[in-house]
C-alpha cells in the first residue's frame, strides 16, 4: 500500500494526496454509525406518533427507514458534501475519484451498495485486508467503483515571528546563496527543518543532537556557504538559519502571502 | 526558477479568483452547461493557474499558497479531463422506464448466465427433495420454517383459515420482505466483487431453495395452490433475484477481465453505471413484489380463487416481458 496517490496532469503538473489508512477510516465510520444511530433515533421518535394512528404502519415505516437510513446516509452525505460523510469530515477524510475526475453519483452509489463484500466475513475484514494489500489502500467497494480516500492534510503555521526571530542570520550576508537555498530546498526539506525546530523540546537530548546534525548535514549538500559565514556554529542554530530563510523575508516577517489567498486555500481545502 | 513572490502573488492572485469563482459556480450548479466563451475562458485559466502552479512547486517557504493551487489545479482538472457522459438533471421516469431495460439489454448474457446457474440450483433441489425426505430440514433456512411439513396440510390450513393471519400487519410484513429481498438482492450484486464466486453461489442457493419448495408442492399435487400462492409476487421478485445476480456477474466479469486488454480501473468504470442502474430497478420490483406478496399473494381460494392469482401473475409477467424486451427512444435533454 502506496501512503500518497500521485496525480500527472497532461500539462506536466503533478500533485499528491495523502491516502487514508484502514484506521482513520474505521475510525470515521464509527462516528458515522452513531449518526445513523441518531438520525433512526429521531425517525422512530416520529414513528412512534404515527403509531398512535396506525401500529402496522409505523412498525413498517421504522423498519424501513433504519433500512435506508443505513445504506442510504454514505451514498446522500458523500454525494451532498462532495465525498464526505459527518465522520469523514471530522477526521479531514474524502472520497474522490482515484483518476482525479469528477465524482459521479454511481460511483458514490457502487462503493457504498459494495460495503456489504467489504463487511465480510465480519468486522470489515475483507475490506480491512484489501484496504492494506492494494495500492491505493482501497476496499473491494472503492476498487469496483474506481474511487479512493484521501486524508486532507491541516497545515497549522507555527509562529514563525516567535520561533525565528531575535539572533543575527550570519547566512542571509550571502543573497546569492540565501536565493539558492530557497530555489533548492523541497517543500518537504523546508517542513522538516521547521518542525524539528517547533519538536525540537521535546526530543531526548542524544536524539536532538542527532537530528540536527543529520539536517545540517542534508542542508549542506543542497547549498554551501563559505566556512567564515558557518564557522563554529552548532548545527540547530545552522537549522535555525536555514529555516529563517525559506520561511521569512529579508524584512524579518514572513513572505506576503496575503489573507485572502490564505482564507481562500483553507475554503478549497474544507471543500 | 527564483521569483518575486509578493510580485507574483499581486500579480496572479486575479487569475486564481476567478477560476475559483467559476468552480464554485460548476460545482453549485452541476447541470448547467458553460458556453463556448465561457469554456474557452475556464481551459484558458486552467491552464494559467496550472503553469503557476508550476512556477511555484519548488518554492520551498509557501506550503499554504502550492496547496491552494494544487486544489485549484485539482478541480479544474476534474472537470477538463472528464469525458464520461456529463451530468444531466435525474429524471426518476426516464431512468426506470429506459435507462433501466437499457441497462438489462446491454448485459444481457450475465443474465442468461444468472438464469442458468438458478435453473441448476432448482434443478438440484427439486431432485434433493424428490429423493430425500431429510432434504428440507437440511437446507432450508429458518424464515421457510412454515415449508417443513406437509404441502398437503399447509394447504388445507390456509383454505380453512377462517381469519386473516396477518391483519394488522400487513405493511410491517411487506416492509419486511422488502428490506430483506433488497438486503439479498445488495449482497447478489456486491458478491462479485469476489470474481463472480459469491454471486453464482448466492444465485445457486437461491434456486436450490425455490427447486426444493415447488417440487415438493407438486409432488404433493399442490401444484395449483403453489402457482396461486407464487405466481402474483413471484414473477416480479424471482426475476429481480435474477437481475441482481446479472448485476453480480458483470461486476466478476469485468474483475476477471478476460478478453478484455482494458486496465482493471477501465473495466469496472464501463459497467459501473449499468450495475447501478440495474440494481436501483431491482429495489424498484422489490419493493412491488413484498406490496403484493403481503397484501395479495397470501389470501388463497375460497377468498380469492386460484385462476385469478394465476391469470394476475401471468399478466405481471407479460409486463414485464414488454417492459425489459421492448426498446425505446430516451428523451434528450435540450442545451441551454
Amino acid at each position: 500500500m502506496n501512503s500518497e496517490l500521485r496525480l500527472r496532469t497532461p500539462e506536466g503538473i503533478v500533485f499528491s494526496y495523502q491516502l487514508a489508512g484502514p484506521i482513520s477510516r474505521c475510525m470515521a465510520w464509527g462516528i458515522d454509525l452513531v449518526m445513523i444511530s441518531a438520525i433512526h433515533t429521531g425517525v422512530n421518535f416520529l414513528c412512534t406518533a404515527v403509531g398512535a394512528v396506525s401500529l402496522d404502519f409505523a412498525l413498517a415505516l421504522s423498519l424501513i427507514s433504519y433500512f435506508v437510513i443505513s445504506i442510504g446516509y454514505g451514498v446522500a452525505t458523500e454525494w451532498a458534501f462532495r465525498g464526505q460523510t459527518v465522520g469523514k469530515r471530522f477526521l479531514r477524510l474524502r472520497v474522490m475519484d482515484a483518476q482525479g475526475l469528477r465524482l459521479q453519483f454511481h460511483q458514490i452509489l457502487m462503493r457504498n451498495l459494495l460495503r456489504f463484500a467489504d463487511l465480510l466475513p465480519a468486522c470489515y475484514m475483507v475490506g480491512g485486508i484489501a484496504c492494506l494489500v492494494t495500492r491505493r489502500a482501497q476496499r473491494l467497494g472503492d476498487l469496483a467503483a474506481n474511487t479512493v480516500v484521501i486524508h486532507i492534510p491541516k497545515h497549522l503555521e507555527p509562529d514563525l515571528e516567535n520561533l525565528l526571530a531575535g539572533k543575527f542570520n550570519s547566512l542571509r550576508q550571502y543573497p546569492h546563496l540565501e536565493a539558492r537555498l530557497r530555489q533548492r530546498a523541497s517543500a518537504e526539506e523546508a517542513r522538516l527543518a521547521l518542525q524539528a525546530l517547533v519538536r525540537r523540546a521535546d526530543l531526548e537530548p542524544a536524539a536532538r543532537v542527532r537530528l540536527f546534525s543529520e539536517l545540517a548535514e542534508h542542508f549542506k549538500e543542497i547549498v554551501t556557504f563559505p566556512p567564515e559565514a558557518v564557522e563554529a556554529m552548532p548545527d540547530e542554530q545552522y537549522i535555525h538559519n536555514v529555516a529563517d530563510i525559506l520561511f521569512r523575508t529579508r524584512g524579518g516577517s514572513t513572505p506576503p502571502r496575503g489573507t485572502e489567498t490564505a482564507q481562500k486555500s483553507k475554503e478549497a481545502l474544507a471543500r | 526558477m527564483i521569483i518575486d513572490l509578493p510580485r507574483f502573488i499581486a500579480s496572479e492572485r486575479p487569475t486564481w479568483t476567478e477560476l475559483d469563482e467559476i468552480l464554485t459556480r460548476m460545482e453549485a450548479a452541476p447541470y448547467r452547461r458553460l458556453t463556448l466563451e465561457e469554456a474557452n475562458r475556464f481551459h484558458f485559466l486552467y491552464q494559467k493557474v496550472s503553469a503557476d502552479l508550476g512556477r511555484i512547486a519548488t518554492f520551498a517557504s509557501e506550503p499554504a499558497l502550492r496547496s491552494y493551487l494544487e486544489s485549484l489545479t485539482a478541480r479544474a482538472y476534474g472537470e477538463i479531463h472528464e469525458t464520461r457522459q456529463r451530468r444531466t438533471r435525474f429524471r426518476p421516469w426516464q431512468w426506470f422506464y429506459i435507462e433501466f431495460p437499457s441497462a438489462f439489454r446491454r448485459q444481457s448474457g450475465a443474465f442468461a448466465l444468472s438464469v442458468i446457474i438458478t435453473i441448476v440450483g432448482v434443478i438440484f433441489g427439486g431432485f434433493a427433495v424428490a429423493l430425500d425426505d431429510e432434504a428440507k430440514e437440511a437446507i432450508l433456512p429458518g424464515m421457510f420454517s412454515k415449508h417443513l411439513g406437509d404441502p398437503a396440510k399447509r394447504v388445507a390450513d390456509e383454505e380453512k383459515a377462517k381469519h386473516d393471519r396477518l391483519a394488522g400487519s400487513h405493511s410491517t410484513f411487506a416492509s419486511q420482505l422488502m428490506t430483506n429481498n433488497i438486503g439479498v438482492s445488495i449482497k447478489a450484486v456486491a458478491f462479485g466483487m469476489t470474481f463472480g464466486i459469491g454471486t453464482i453461489l448466492l444465485l445457486f442457493y437461491n434456486g436450490v431453495i425455490l427447486g426444493l419448495v415447488g417440487i415438493d408442492y407438486i409432488l404433493a399435487g399442490q401444484t395449483v395452490f403453489l402457482l396461486g400462492w407464487l405466481l402474483p409476487h413471484g414473477v416480479i421478485e424471482i426475476p429481480a433475484v435474477l437481475i441482481a445476480g446479472q448485476g453480480g456477474l458483470v461486476l466478476g466479469k469485468a474483475l476477471i477481465g478476460r478478453g478484455d486488454r482494458a486496465p482493471l480501473a477501465d473495466r469496472l468504470r464501463a459497467v459501473g453505471g449499468d450495475v447501478m442502474t440495474l440494481i436501483g430497478g431491482v429495489a424498484v420490483m422489490l419493493v412491488w413484489a413484498g406490496i403484493v406478496e403481503s397484501f395479495f399473494s397470501q389470501y388463497h381460494q375460497p377468498v380469492v380463487p386460484y385462476w385469478l392469482k394465476i391469470a394476475f401473475g401471468c399478466a405481471e409477467f407479460a409486463v414485464l416481458v414488454w417492459f425489459l424486451g421492448s426498446k425505446r427512444e430516451a428523451v434528450q435533454e435540450e442545451a441551454p
